[in-house]
């Protein structure tokens, strides 16, 4: 269970515009397979910053990300956007679902573009991790269909739908009032202790945060507790 | 697999903004209409214009020019020294228009198998008699039959049947020009005085209108044989040569060829009439220049819907990225779409162009000087098709891949954060 997924070696950030600032020094840190982290901070913390790091989104960096024992380095656009599709379920502060397709259709197109499975094989998945989110009843209903939390919950089932390494969440629970951030935080609890899937949730709620199974806190651009 | 799937987004993105696409194919539709229309419609106009002159004038023309010989006696003489030879005023010798031993050439030319067909035919300068006034005419003497099959003659000849040439002895037909000017009806009998004195009354059989005013005042169409006996000549008088090559840009070779082989004159029709081919293709060349700007200017359309389709959908794109889809993926949807709206616009655009130039073709085009022509001149040419087909699909590929490159280098963290 204590296996590493995730590795952060000694990275930098800055930004050189119009004056160079460090937004992140030196971070270093690993995460375990199975845990559920939260990174907390003051806003401009580069909390944010650091998460898209490790989401491989942001390459533009110094030092060495490991994602299941393989180093990030050197690996072009399409390589990244592989391990994205396949290890990393992301989920944002807003849902940034795709009013084009169902809610169905939503969950189901990381999967479709992995190309494991086939499509009945997906949709049976999708349908399956609609469920444990409790919302299957709106799987064939457009995302503006829906409420805000109901919306978030479908972007979490499409951050599960290729089983990733590893969630990371971006202010997941950011834009919803109390009850519904209690729904998510309750999905993230279960995900983690019933199906021991990682996490890695950068949030300024210290509540939800206290409530995690570690935390990381980070203060401009360094983490001070770990 | 992967295909499928960015089929399936590339239709979604599509469908979500289904006007807008509308939009944009309306615009390749109505180039590509055009651009068919235009061309066929010119190229139908081109072709008329030229068949009013190449139809009836033949790739090879031969016949026997009276000038002055090139080579004098004296140069015989004076071939071994170096002197030069000044001669003035030489005249050509007493000779006759008729072409020797035209019946072997005849034979000849038609077993050439670059040749189409023969039509020998004998020119007589003529007056016709108007009461006591003789007006200067030509009377050309034809085969009916071979002149119809090779230069369409029958096309030319408003009123009356022009085979009566043949069955009907001692037969003329006018042209228009000259009938009003004789009064002359079908069924009148006419008086015909050659420039040697003979006088020959002939029967009215038919009208001639070429288009052209001058040679319908003048020329008159007779048999053969109607003509030999007019000049007081013998059946195997011929004055011309008229050949009709299977491939018409052989003409200036083949008219060199029989030049040196038979001894004798011959003209091609690209030296004859080159201001037309200078015509045509200047015209041809404008219809082509505005059928490409046309589909430049939908080629536009469609790069600008794109533009702003990506700028609508930055977020589609940036969320795209993050769950795992590569620049490489992005792109190819934008590609998609864009070519979906050329081959769907272009397609309408081809059953549009088709259609509008039938309607094109069904307008009344009368006019005196084409009496073969009741409508607008439309050339179907399939070449119209496939170029419009393949233009539609390059531009609308080009109008696409650039909003396309633009959206793939999209970085999701910017959108996602700008939020």
């Amino acid at each position: 269970m204590s296996q590493i997924i995730l590795e952060a070696q000694g990275i930098s950030k800055s930004f050189h515009d119009p004056v160079t600032i460090p937004v992140l020094k030196n971070i270093s840190f690993t995460l375990n397979q199975g845990e559920f982290v939260s990174i907390i901070g003051k806003s401009g913390c580069g909390k944010s910053t650091l998460l898209y790091i490790l989401s491989t989104m942001d390459t533009d960096y110094e030092g060495n990300l490991i994602i299941n024992q393989v180093s990030m380095q050197g690996k072009d656009e399409g390589e990244l956007a592989i391990v994205r599709n396949e290890k990393i379920g992301f989920v944002f502060q807003f849902h940034y679902l795709l009013n084009e397709f169902s809610v169905l259709e939503n969950v189901m197109l990381p999967g479709q573009k992995l190309g494991k499975y086939s499509p009945n094989e997906i949709k049976e998945k999708a349908y399956q991790k609609l469920k444990i989110l409790g919302i299957e009843n709106e799987a064939l209903k457009s995302p503006n269909q829906l409420s805000g939390g109901q919306k978030q919950r479908v972007a979490i089932a499409r951050a599960l739908i290729n089983d990733p390494l590893i969630i990371m969440g971006d202010e997941p629970t950011g834009n919803l009032d109390k009850k519904n951030s209690e729904i998510v935080f309750d999905i993230f609890k279960e995900l983690a202790e019933v199906y021991g899937q990682s996490l890695l949730i950068v949030t300024h709620d210290n509540e939800f945060a206290s409530r995690t199974q570690r935390i990381i806190e980070m203060q401009d651009g360094s983490i001070i507790r770990m | 697999m992967n295909f499928k799937l960015i089929q399936n987004i590339a239709i979604s993105l599509l469908l979500a903004r289904w006007r807008q696409t509308l939009v944009a194919a309306i615009g390749v539709t109505f180039s590509i209409t055009m651009f068919i229309t235009l061309l066929s419609f010119m190229s139908g106009l081109n072709d008329l214009l030229d068949g009013l002159i190449l139809n009836r004038t033949p790739h090879v023309r031969l016949y026997k020019e009276i000038k002055a010989s090139d080579y004098q006696p004296v140069d015989i003489q004076s071939k071994k020294t170096k002197q030069y030879n000044f001669i003035r005023s030489i005249k050509p010798k007493s000779e006759r228009l008729e072409i020797q031993n035209s019946a072997a050439i005849i034979k000849n030319l038609k077993t050439d198998s670059r040749v189409l067909g023969v039509a020998p035919k004998v020119t007589a300068q003529v007056f016709y008699n108007v009461g006591v006034i003789e007006i200067t005419g030509v009377i050309n003497g034809i085969d009916p039959e071979a002149e119809n099959k090779l230069f369409f003659f029958n096309d030319y000849v408003t009123e009356g049947n022009f085979m009566d040439l043949k069955n009907i002895p001692n037969s003329i037909i006018l042209g228009k020009g000259a009938a009003e000017k004789m009064l002359a009806q079908i069924g009148d009998v006419v008086q015909i005085t050659s420039s040697k004195g003979e006088r020959l009354s002939l029967k009215v059989v038919g009208f001639f209108q070429s288009g052209l005013q001058d040679i319908d005042n003048i020329q008159s169409y007779a048999s053969i044989s109607t003509t030999q006996k007019l000049l007081g000549e013998s059946n195997n008088y011929i004055t011309d040569l008229q050949v009709k090559l299977n491939d018409i840009l052989m003409a200036p070779d083949v008219a060199k060829e029989y030049q040196r082989v038979y001894e004798i004159q011959a003209i091609d029709i690209q030296t004859a009439n080159s201001q037309f081919e200078t015509g045509s293709s200047v015209r041809s060349l404008i219809s082509y220049a505005v059928g490409v700007t046309l589909l430049i200017v939908a080629g536009f359309g469609i790069y600008n819907i794109l533009n702003m389709m990506i700028y609508e959908k930055m977020d589609s794109i940036a969320i795209l990225k993050a769950i795992g889809f590569s620049g490489k993926d992005v792109n190819r949807i934008f590609i998609l779409i864009a070519l979906s709206i050329g081959v769907f616009g272009g397609f309408l655009g081809l059953l549009g162009g088709f259609g509008l130039s039938a309607i094109i073709d069904q307008i009344p085009f009368n006019t005196s000087s084409l009496p073969t022509v009741q409508t607008y001149p439309i050339n179907y040419n399939p070449s119209y098709y496939l170029i419009g087909s393949i233009f539609a699909i390059i531009t609308t590929y080009l109008a696409g891949y650039f909003p396309s490159r633009k959206a793939s280098k999209i970085d999701p963290v910017i959108i996602i954060r700008g939020k």
